[in-house]
C-alpha cells in the first residue's frame, strides 16, 4: 500500500484480494477495484484519527470497569443442547457429526484424528 | 376500535381493568399489519399464534401486549435472520435473555422487524430483504439499524418494540420515525442471544410511543445476566418511579450544535428551542462550545475502526457449517465492514489503527467525565437532520458512520441516551429528535428530562398535547 | 572433518483441565468418554449467534496453581486478561479462539530435572548420548550451557503458563464415496492450559525426564489426567540445530505437530533431528507434521505463510486482577509437590533416593505408604514393621492400592514377618501330624483329586493355628506328599 496526500494509506485491488482472503470473503476480480475505492474513501475519513494527540493515553477495551467476572464450575443442564438441537440448523450432518468436504490434503488424511492430539494452526 | 393506537401504559391499564380483551387488541394489531406491512416492509415475520400466547396474561406486568422485536434477537419460535441471507432459515435453538425476560413479564413477541443486515447501517436499506419505509412519509427512510422496530411503533403496528444500538441504531430511527428510543448504559441490559455486532458497544433497548413506555420496558429488560459477563451488578432502580420528577435545578449542556455542519440547520433551531423548554421548566441551560470539548469528528474514525474490527471477528462464525448459509451470502455492506475490520486488526496495522482508536476512545471517556462534573445532562440531536429519501444510503461506503457522528462519542464511552420527538415539518411530516444524554447509570435523570419535555411540548403523537 | 551439531529444543505442552464444566460455558467437560458426538454443546461452545463466554473460576485458579507448582513467581497484583486469536478452521466454531496473548496468568517458571539418572542409565556412553545419534552430539554436561546448575541437575526455564479453550475434533472419512471431514464439538471450549518452555533442552532424555516430571506434578495437583493417549496432554516440540561451540540461538526453529503418544515423542524428535542434520545449512522456520506411518515429518507451512491471528483483547470478558492475599490463598492450597515429598520421605523414613522416587511416583501411592505407616503406629508394630520394610514390600509386591486397604496390607506383612519366625521343624511337624490322621485325603490326592490337597493344606494351617506363610506350607506339603509312601 502506498501513501498519498489525503490519507496515510491507499488500497489497491491486490490489497483487497489479500484482505478478502484473510477475512474469508469471496470477492470477484471485477469487484476488487470498486472495493478498493470504497476503502480509500473510508480511510480518508478515518484518518481524522491522526489529528488527535494520544501520547501517553491508555487504550480502553472495556467501558464497564468490571474485573473478575466468573462462573462457578458446574454443569448447566438448562443451556446444554441435545444432539438433535445442536444439529438442527446444519445443512449437512452424518451420524451425529457436522460435515464438511475434506479440508486436508490426501496424504495427511491417513493420519487419524488430525487435530485430536495435534493443534490448531 | 383502533386499540393498536394505545400506548403500552394505556394498554396495560385498560387490559387490567378489562375494558377490552386481548383478542380484540390483537385483532386490531393484525389489521394494521395486514394493511401496511406489504408496503412498508416492517415485519419480516409475524407470529400468527401470538394471540394464543397472550392468553390469560392480562394480570402480568406487560399484560400480554404484542411487542415488535428487532430480528437480531434470537427467538425460539420465530426464525431469526438479522436481515441477512446468511441466516435465512435459521431457527434459534435458544432464546435471547431480553426476549425471555419480556415473555416472563407477560409480553408477547408479535413479530421480527426488519433491520440493516447485521445492524450495519443507519437506514435499514442494507437489509437483504428490502428496505423499510418511513410510516411518517413512505418516500423516506426510517433510519437504522432498528428501522423496522421504530417504524412498527410509528405505524401502530405494535404496542411497543425493542431494538439495539451500537452507535445511534435506536435513537436515530426513533428520531426519524418520530417515536421514543432509549439506549441504556452499556452493561445495563444483557446481550446474550443478540446477534453480536460491536461487542464493546452493543446495547439492547426499548423503542416506544412515549417516554413512560420506554421506562416500563427498561424495567423488564435491565439487570445482570449470568450469561453475559459484561452486564453490571448495579442495582436496577424502578425506572417508572421517578420519571415524573421534572428538571428543576438540573444543569443541562447543549452539545455539537455549533459544529459547522449543523449551524443554521433545522437541527440547530430545534435543539436550541428544546434548551429553552428546559429553561422554562426550571433547568439551567448553556451551550457547551465545540472548541472546549473533543469534536465528534474524531469519533467517526475511532468508532469505524473499533466497530468494524469487532464486527470482523464476530461474523467469523458464519461459515455455513453449523447453521445458515455460506459466506458468499453476505451483502455488500457486511463484506465491506468485515474486510475493513480485518484490515484494522492485521499485522502491521493493528497498532496504527486499532490501538489508536482505543486511545481516542479513552480521550472521549475522559472528556465526558469532565462534562458530567459540570452538567447533569447533555442534549443534542441524534441525527444531523431529517430522514433521508429512499436510496440515500446506496453507493455511500460510510453512510452509517457519518449519519451517527453525533452519537458516536457518547456511545464509545458507553453512556446512555434517549431520543424524543422535538419537531415535525408539516410539509413532509418528517421529524427531528432530541437526544438527551446522561452519565453512566443515570437513566432515571434522562427519563425525567425526556418526560418533562414530552409533556410540555406537542411533538408526541400519542400524548394529549400531541395526538 | 564432520561438523558437530547440538540440538536446541523447546516444548509447547497443552493440558486439558478436568473441570466439571467447560472453560466459558456450563457444558459438561467429558469429551473423551462422551457416548455420542455433539451432546455437550450450547450456544457458547457451538459458536451460535448471541453466545457469550463467561470464564470458569476453577480453571483460572488451577492454572495459577499449576504455575506456582512450576515455580512461577507470585506477582501482585496479578493483572491478566483473555484475547481473541482469529483464524478459520472447521473445528473452531466462532472463527476465533479465546486465549491469552500478552498477559498470561503465569510467567517465568522453571522445572529442575535430575541429570545423574541419565548417566546411570547409559553407563557405556558419554552422558546423554543415545546410541542412534551419529552425526549430532549431545554433550550433556555442556559447560557453556548456562542452565547447567551442577552436575546432577538441570533447570528448564518455563516462559509462560496460560489458559485458553480447546477446539472441536475432526475425523477424516469417506462417506458415499466422497472424502469428508466430520466435526464433533464435545471438546470445543474445554479448558486448556498451555505451557511454553525456553529452548533449554539439548537431548531427548532431557525432554523425556521433563515431560514425566511435569506429568507427575500435574497429577499431584489433580487438575488433569495428563494422558497423552487420551489427548489430555499434547506436545509440540520446536527443534533447531547449531554448531557446537556457538552460543547464539539459531535464527529458525521447526515446530512439530501431531505427536499422539509418549512413545512417538522420541521417534518424532529423532526423525526431525536426523532430517535437519542432513541439510543443516538450509534450514528455515516452518511447521512440520509427524506421520506415524512413515516415521518422518512433513512440511505443513513455512514462516512466510504464517498466519496473521489479529490478536485483540476479548471484549466479552472483563479483565482479571488478583491481589496478594488471593494468590497466597491459592498457593496454600497446593499439595506437597513431588520433589518436596521425595526429600521428606528420604529424611523422615530413611529411604534411599530410588525407593523414595518410586514411592512418590503418584500421590496416591505416596499417601498409601504413609497410611500404612499410620496403621503400624496404631497397632503398635512400629518396631517389627519399619517404614523401610513397608517401602520394600510396596515396591516389590505392588498391591492394587484401590482394592487392598492399608490395614489389610499391613496384616499381610505382619503375617509374613511372623511367618519367618516359624521354624521348618514346626511346619514339617504339623504336616506329619496331618498326614497321619487324614489318610483318606492323602489317598484321594494320590489318586488324582486336587481338592484333597487344599483340604490337607487347610488342616496343616489349622494345626499351626493360622500362623505361617501359606505358600511355604503348600510347597513343603507337596514335597512331603510326593515322597510319602515310599
Amino acid at each position: 500500500m502506498k501513501t498519498t496526500k489525503k490519507s496515510t494509506i491507499t488500497f489497491s485491488s491486490q490489497d483487497v484480494k489479500k484482505i478478502a482472503a484473510l477475512a474469508k470473503i469471496p470477492v470477484t476480480p471485477q469487484e476488487e477495484q470498486k472495493l478498493a475505492d470504497g476503502f480509500n474513501a473510508t480511510m480518508d475519513v478515518v484518518d481524522e484519527l491522526f489529528k488527535v494527540d494520544v501520547a501517553g493515553i491508555e487504550p480502553t477495551s472495556q467501558v464497564t470497569g468490571l474485573v473478575n467476572v466468573f462462573r462457578e464450575d458446574e454443569v448447566d443442564a438448562t443451556r446444554q443442547f441435545s444432539q438433535e438441537q445442536a444439529l438442527a440448523n446444519a445443512k449437512r450432518t452424518y451420524n451425529g457429526f457436522f460435515v464438511v468436504p475434506q479440508i486436508i490434503a490426501p496424504s495427511f488424511a491417513k493420519v487419524s484424528a488430525d487435530r485430536s492430539a495435534g493443534k490448531q494452526e | 376500535m383502533d386499540l393498536n393506537r394505545l400506548t403500552l401504559a394505556q394498554a396495560i391499564k385498560k387490559l387490567k381493568k378489562k375494558e377490552f380483551s386481548l383478542s380484540e387488541l390483537y385483532s386490531d394489531i393484525q389489521l394494521a399489519i395486514e394493511k401496511q406491512n406489504k408496503e412498508l416492509n416492517i415485519y419480516l415475520k409475524v407470529d400468527e399464534d401470538a394471540v394464543k400466547k397472550a392468553h390469560k396474561k392480562e394480570n402480568e406486568i406487560l399484560a400480554g401486549v404484542p411487542i415488535a422485536v428487532k430480528d437480531n434477537f434470537l427467538t425460539v419460535n420465530l426464525a431469526t435472520t438479522a436481515s441477512s441471507k446468511v441466516l435465512d432459515g435459521f431457527m434459534p435453538p435458544y432464546e435471547s435473555t431480553v426476549t425471555k425476560k419480556l415473555q416472563a413479564a407477560g409480553g408477547v413477541v408479535i413479530g421480527k422487524t426488519n433491520m440493516d443486515a447485521w445492524a450495519h447501517g443507519s437506514s435499514t436499506e442494507t437489509s437483504d430483504f428490502g428496505p423499510t419505509k418511513n410510516p411518517r412519509n413512505p418516500d423516506y427512510l426510517p433510519g437504522g439499524s432498528s428501522g423496522g422496530s421504530a417504524a412498527a411503533v410509528a405505524a401502530d403496528m405494535c404496542i411497543a418494540a425493542i431494538g439495539s444500538e451500537t452507535a445511534g441504531s435506536i435513537r436515530q430511527p426513533a428520531a426519524w420515525c418520530g417515536v421514543v428510543g432509549l439506549k441504556p448504559t452499556y452493561g445495563r441490559v444483557s446481550r446474550a442471544g443478540v446477534v453480536a455486532m460491536g461487542s464493546s458497544l452493543d446495547c439492547p433497548g426499548p423503542i416506544g410511543k412515549t417516554v413512560e413506555d420506554c421506562a416500563l420496558l427498561l424495567n423488564v429488560m435491565a439487570g445482570k445476566d449470568q450469561y453475559d459477563a459484561t452486564t453490571v451488578d448495579t442495582s436496577v432502580p424502578d425506572f417508572t418511579k421517578n420519571f415524573k420528577k421534572g428538571v428543576k435545578g438540573m444543569r443541562v449542556g447543549i452539545c455539537y450544535i455549533d459544529h459547522p455542519q449543523l449551524v443554521g440547520t433545522p437541527v440547530d433551531h430545534a435543539i436550541k428551542e428544546a434548551g429553552r423548554v428546559f429553561e422554562r421548566l426550571g433547568a439551567t441551560v448553556e451551550l457547551v462550545k465545540l472548541s472546549t470539548i473533543l469534536t465528534p469528528d474524531y469519533a467517526i474514525g475511532a468508532y469505524t475502526i473499533l466497530q468494524r474490527a469487532e464486527v470482523s471477528s464476530n461474523l467469523a462464525r458464519y461459515d455455513g457449517i453449523r447453521l445458515g448459509n455460506d459466506r458468499s451470502n453476505f451483502g455488500d455492506e457486511a463484506r465491506r465492514r468485515i474486510m475493513l475490520g480485518t484490515f484494522a486488526l492485521s499485522k502491521g496495522y493493528a497498532d496504527k489503527y486499532y490501538v489508536r482508536a482505543q486511545q481516542v476512545r479513552s480521550l472521549y471517556i475522559q472528556n465526558f467525565k469532565q462534562l458530567f462534573e459540570r452538567y447533569d445532562l447533555l442534549i443534542s440531536s441524534p441525527s444531523p437532520g431529517y430522514a433521508l429519501p429512499l436510496g440515500a444510503s446506496t453507493n455511500n461506503p460510510m453512510f452509517g458512520e457519518l449519519q451517527d457522528v453525533l452519537v458516536e462519542p457518547s456511545s464509545l464511552a458507553g453512556l446512555p441516551g434517549i431520543s424524543v420527538p422535538c419537531f415535525c415539518d408539516p410539509s413532509t411530516n418528517l421529524y427531528l429528535g432530541l437526544n438527551i444524554m446522561a452519565n453512566h447509570w443515570q437513566e432515571e435523570k434522562m427519563l425525567a428530562a425526556a418526560y418533562a419535555f414530552e409533556q410540555n411540548t406537542e411533538w408526541n403523537s400519542w400524548t394529549s398535547k400531541g395526538a | 572433518m564432520k561438523e558437530k551439531y547440538e540440538n536446541i529444543i523447546g516444548l509447547e505442552i497443552h493440558v486439558e483441565l478436568k473441570t466439571v464444566s467447560k472453560m466459558f460455558c456450563g457444558c459438561k467437560n467429558d469429551p473423551f468418554f462422551a457416548s455420542h458426538p455433539n451432546i455437550y454443546t450450547c450456544p457458547v461452545c457451538l459458536g451460535l449467534p448471541g453466545g457469550l463466554p463467561v470464564p470458569n473460576r476453577k480453571a483460572v485458579e488451577w492454572t495459577i496453581m499449576l504455575g506456582q507448582a512450576l515455580n512461577c513467581p507470585d506477582i501482585s497484583p496479578l493483572l491478566s486478561k483473555f484475547d481473541r486469536k482469529n483464524y478459520f478452521y472447521p473445528d473452531l466454531p466462532k472463527g476465533y479462539q479465546i486465549t491469552q496473548y500478552d498477559k498470561s496468568l503465569c510467567i517465568n517458571g522453571n522445572l529442575v530435572i535430575p541429570i545423574r539418572e541419565l548417566a546411570e542409565r547409559n553407563p557405556c556412553l558419554p552422558a546423554g548420548r543415545s546410541p542412534r545419534m551419529r552425526e549430532t552430539s549431545n554433550e550433556l554436561r555442556d559447560s557453556s550451557h548456562k542452565n547447567a546448575q551442577n552436575d546432577r541437575e538441570k533447570i528448564i526455564r518455563i516462559r509462560r503458563v496460560h489458559l485458553e479453550e480447546d477446539t472441536g475434533k475432526l475425523q477424516h472419512v469417506t462417506v458415499d464415496g466422497k472424502k469428508v471431514t466430520l466435526i464433533d464439538f464435545n471438546r470445543s471450549g474445554v479448558p486448556l492450559v498451555e505451557i511454553v518452555t525456553e529452548p533449554d533442552f539439548r537431548t531427548l532424555d532431557e525432554v523425556d525426564l521433563f515431560l514425566k516430571k511435569l506429568q507427575r506434578i500435574i497429577r499431584y495437583l489433580d487438575v488433569s489426567d495428563a494422558d497423552m493417549e487420551k489427548g489430555s496432554m499434547r506436545l509440540e516440540p520446536s527443534i533447531s540445530i547449531r554448531l557446537v561451540g556457538s552460543s547464539k540461538l539459531p535464527d529458525y526453529r521447526v515446530e512439530i505437530k501431531n505427536i499422539n503418544s509418549f512413545r512417538f515423542v522420541r521417534k518424532a524428535l529423532e526423525a526431525e533431528i536426523e532430517r535437519q542434520a542432513q541439510g543443516a545449512k538450509e534450514q528455515y522456520q516452518a511447521t512440520r507434521r509427524y506421520d506415524e506411518q512413515t516415521g518422518t515429518t512433513m512440511l505443513m507451512r513455512r514462516k512466510e505463510e504464517a498466519q496473521d491471528y489479529r490478536y485483540f483483547p476479548e471484549p466479552d470478558i472483563p479483565p482479571m486482577r488478583f491481589e496478594k492475599t488471593y494468590i497466597e490463598k491459592l498457593r496454600n492450597r497446593l499439595p506437597e509437590l513431588p520433589d518436596a515429598k521425595h526429600a521428606r520421605f528420604m529424611n523422615m523414613y530413611s529411604l534411599n533416593d530410588q525407593d523414595s522416587s518410586l514411592l512418590t511416583e503418584t500421590r496416591k501411592f505416596a499417601d498409601y505408604f504413609e497410611e500404612c505407616i499410620k496403621v503400624t503406629k496404631k497397632i503398635g508394630l512400629v518396631d517389627e514393621i519399619s517404614a523401610k520394610k513397608i517401602a520394600n514390600w510396596l515396591i516389590n509386591k505392588r498391591p492394587d492400592i484401590e482394592m487392598v486397604l492399608p490395614a489389610q496390607f499391613i496384616e499381610e506383612i505382619r503375617n509374613a514377618v511372623t511367618v519367618v519366625e516359624l521354624s521348618s521343624e514346626e511346619i514339617t511337624g504339623a504336616i506329619s501330624t496331618v498326614l497321619e490322621t487324614k489318610k483318606q485325603a492323602v489317598e484321594d490326592y494320590k489318586n488324582g483329586k486336587e481338592q484333597a490337597l487344599m483340604f490337607l493344606l487347610g488342616q496343616v494351617i489349622k494345626e499351626l493355628k493360622g500362623k505361617g506363610n501359606k505358600q511355604t506350607i503348600l510347597e513343603k506339603l507337596k514335597e512331603r506328599l510326593a515322597s510319602y509312601g515310599r
